[in-house]
């Protein structure tokens, strides 16, 4: 009897240590929203993964702060309520200790102010139109100064000033062709023609005349999602023989992968990153990524930002040392927040909470095959600084356009 | 000015021929048997990848299509079969039903096929009118459509089966007292309502990225064209498509494609307000 009620309480002990271990071991929580589904799943899905080979490559090598990390990834299908709905999910419910996610500009607005009234982190893995200054969101992808002033130059010069776009009608679309508007006059040039798609729409004929009436001497090509994707092929077909450049395709969307050649000829963007990238450290990422995802299309740029993220978050985690959002601000303010991704050292501006990028010019060819024409090096994304976004000073939630400045 | 009429008047060509294939097979599935398809645009979906499939396996272009129209038709049948035929008076739960198969296809699709599968390209050919180009496909667009539309015409109104099926769908017990297998009927009708929209997905497959939702873009063009067109299969989709075409092409023109989607959607909305019965419908209510 004694030995039992002894041995009871030895069980106890053990128990209670073992919760003891088990609380200082709770995984990370990281809530990701990712659409996997619906007209963006094409290009959502390598997001997904890029979070999943980070993950694992973090938990073997002993987690962060000794913690493992754990994903809850849910669907929003592109659908912005649904990422309201999910946002508040995992902030609320499942209190998780970093947010990640989000493809369009239009779900990023959605979210924003939800991480806001909850003062989470937030890191967007997306390149896109520039201009948020926001304190609890962490910019991964890259940003107008980054691509854009180095694409519209060099088309400018290459093939002339009367610029043609079509845009997605949204943020992102309406964004995009502003500074394609204001960099296009800088250089002398003009935009002769400018054309919003409703998400959805997958008929160009009217568009296709349209181009041929304004005669470009190149289009941006800034149209979104499965369905606007439809524009190349009927484009090709009628005999549009006009270069094209962008700040979406190939490296994110992947179209040369999608297409049948030689649909996409003549493309032109710059990216941080591309899966026909062949550095040594890129080469070993990929052979890592394809050794866990084998049937893999394509390795986008979101993919690959999205997968810098969560080494991104480890790095500030465990220097400030705690999980806590302020501390970790404070690591960016020290202004040399740096890792050792494949595209080379990239590092987060403190003013704006965006982040650096080795930028290369990439070229499409008859057969689709992916040339570098062009390495600018690594460009700051100074738009913000500039116009007087200072994240270490205050803190405007807000989202600034070249038409849209902060008020002095 | 020749270059601009031709530029012009193709543009409204693709337009309603975009607005009738949408159509064409809900027309009977919805316009003439009163089933509510949602479903309608994965027939479409369904189309196009078999076409896309033959064709990477070395089918020539217009068997592939073919097959990818014969396919839908099935699976049609079997979906008549099994889920729609319990469903002919009870058509609100055929919304939901349907609904159910489009998402489970769609989601079924995206996990064995993947979220993406390799285009086939347009056929080569293309010519020029002054500054403009056109891809000679879109004519055989044109003409699909207006053969489509002349060969139900012909079936539905020239043929036994087509006295056959409309008297089943006017008056089934009549029809069937007087020796009509109804049954039969239904999931040919069916059958030919989803091959319909196969071929649709086959014609356009070409044209479009292939992905799991594709149907999508379809939906909502099939469904304003059968509304506004009325019962009338034939004559309700034609004059349904030439209506909301010329009014599409006309903003898609001037203001561009938002707008002329905008426009599109008020100009529906406007004529069931004053013709709730559809074009056919008025126009036969006014000769009677």
């Amino acid at each position: 009897m004694r030995k039992t009620i002894a041995g009871g309480v030895g069980v106890a002990a053990g128990l209670s240590m073992m919760a003891g271990a088990a609380f200082a071991a709770d995984p990370i929580k990281v809530g990701l929203l990712e659409d996997v589904s619906g007209d963006l799943g094409v290009i959502g899905i390598p997001k997904l993964h890029g979070s999943q080979l980070a993950a694992k490559e973090i938990n073997e090598a002993g987690g962060i702060l000794g913690r493992q990390i754990e994903l809850i990834h849910l669907d929003p299908q592109g659908d912005n309520r649904r990422y309201q709905e999910f946002a508040r999910r995992l902030l609320q419910r499942d209190e998780v200790d970093v947010l990640i996610g989000g493809i369009t500009s239009a779900s990023r607005e959605a979210l924003r102010p939800l991480v806001n009234r909850f003062d989470a982190l937030y890191f967007y893995t997306n390149q896109y139109e520039g201009g948020v200054c926001d304190a609890n969101m962490i910019s991964v992808g890259a940003v107008p100064e980054q691509q854009f002033s180095t694409l519209i130059p060099y088309m400018v010069e290459r093939f002339g000033g009367n610029v043609y776009t079509i845009a997605a009608d949204y943020n992102f679309g309406q964004i995009s062709a502003e500074w394609t508007r204001k960099q296009v006059a800088e250089l002398g040039g003009e935009v002769v023609g400018e054309e919003f798609i409703p998400l959805g729409v997958s008929q160009f004929g009217q568009t296709i005349q349209n181009i041929q009436a304004a005669k470009p001497d190149w289009i941006m090509a800034l149209n979104v999602g499965a369905a606007q994707d439809s524009f190349f092929e009927q484009a090709q077909a009628a005999g549009l023989d006009v270069p094209m450049g962008s700040s979406i395709k190939i490296m994110l969307g992947f179209e040369h992968k999608r297409f049948a050649p030689p649909t996409l000829e003549g493309m032109y963007a710059v990216a941080n990153w591309f899966e026909e990238l062949d550095t040594p450290e890129a080469e070993a990422f990929k052979a890592r990524w394809r050794e866990m995802f084998p049937d893999e299309t394509y390795i986008n740029d979101m993919g690959y930002n999205a997968y810098v993220a969560l080494h991104m978050y480890k790095m500030l985690a465990e220097r400030a040392g705690s999980l806590d959002k302020d501390a970790i601000r404070g690591v960016i303010a020290e202004g040399d927040a740096c890792v050792d991704s494949p595209e080379g050292e990239i590092c987060i501006d403190p003013k704006s909470q965006h982040t650096s990028h080795r930028m290369r010019m990439i070229e499409v060819d008859a057969d689709h095959t992916v040339t570098v024409i062009n390495d600018f090096g690594v460009i700051e994304p100074y738009w913000l600084g500039e116009i007087g976004c200072d994240l270490t000073q205050n803190d405007p939630d807000a989202q600034y356009t070249p038409t849209s400045l902060p008020q002095q | 000015m020749l270059a601009e009429t031709f530029a012009a008047l193709y543009a409204f060509a693709d337009v309603v021929t975009f607005l009738v294939l949408s159509a064409a097979g809900l027309a009977i599935i919805f316009g003439m048997m009163g089933i509510i398809n949602m479903a309608h645009g994965e027939f479409i979906m369904c189309g196009a990848y078999v076409t896309a499939t033959m064709v990477h396996a070395g089918m020539p272009l217009p068997l592939a299509q073919l097959s990818g129209a014969v396919t839908a038709g099935l699976v049609g049948v079997v979906l008549e079969l099994t889920v729609v035929r319990h469903l002919y008076k009870r058509p609100l739960d055929s919304i939901l039903a349907t609904w159910g198969v489009s998402l489970i296809v769609t989601q079924g699709v995206l996990i064995t096929l993947g979220s993406t599968y390799q285009g086939i390209g347009t056929p080569e050919g293309s010519f020029a009118i002054g500054d403009y180009s056109y891809s000679i496909y879109r004519f055989v667009l044109f003409g699909s459509a207006a053969l489509m539309l002349a060969g139900v015409y012909l079936l539905f109104n020239r043929t036994r089966f087509g006295v056959h099926a409309r008297a089943t769908i006017q008056d089934p017990a009549m029809a069937r007292a007087l020796g009509v297998r109804t049954n039969g009927i239904y999931a040919a009708s069916f059958g030919i309502g989803a091959g319909l929209a196969g071929l649709t997905g086959a014609l356009y497959a070409p044209t479009l990225q292939i992905v799991p939702t594709m149907g999508v873009s379809f939906l909502v063009e099939a469904f304003v064209t059968v509304v506004v067109g009325g019962a009338d299969i034939v004559f309700g989709t034609a004059a349904a498509a030439l209506a909301l075409g010329l009014v599409r092409t006309v903003l898609n023109g001037l203001y561009g494609q938002v707008i002329g989607q905008i426009g599109l959607l008020i100009a529906v909305i406007v004529i069931i307000r004053l013709l709730p019965q559809g074009i056919s419908g008025w126009i036969r209510q006014r000769r009677s």
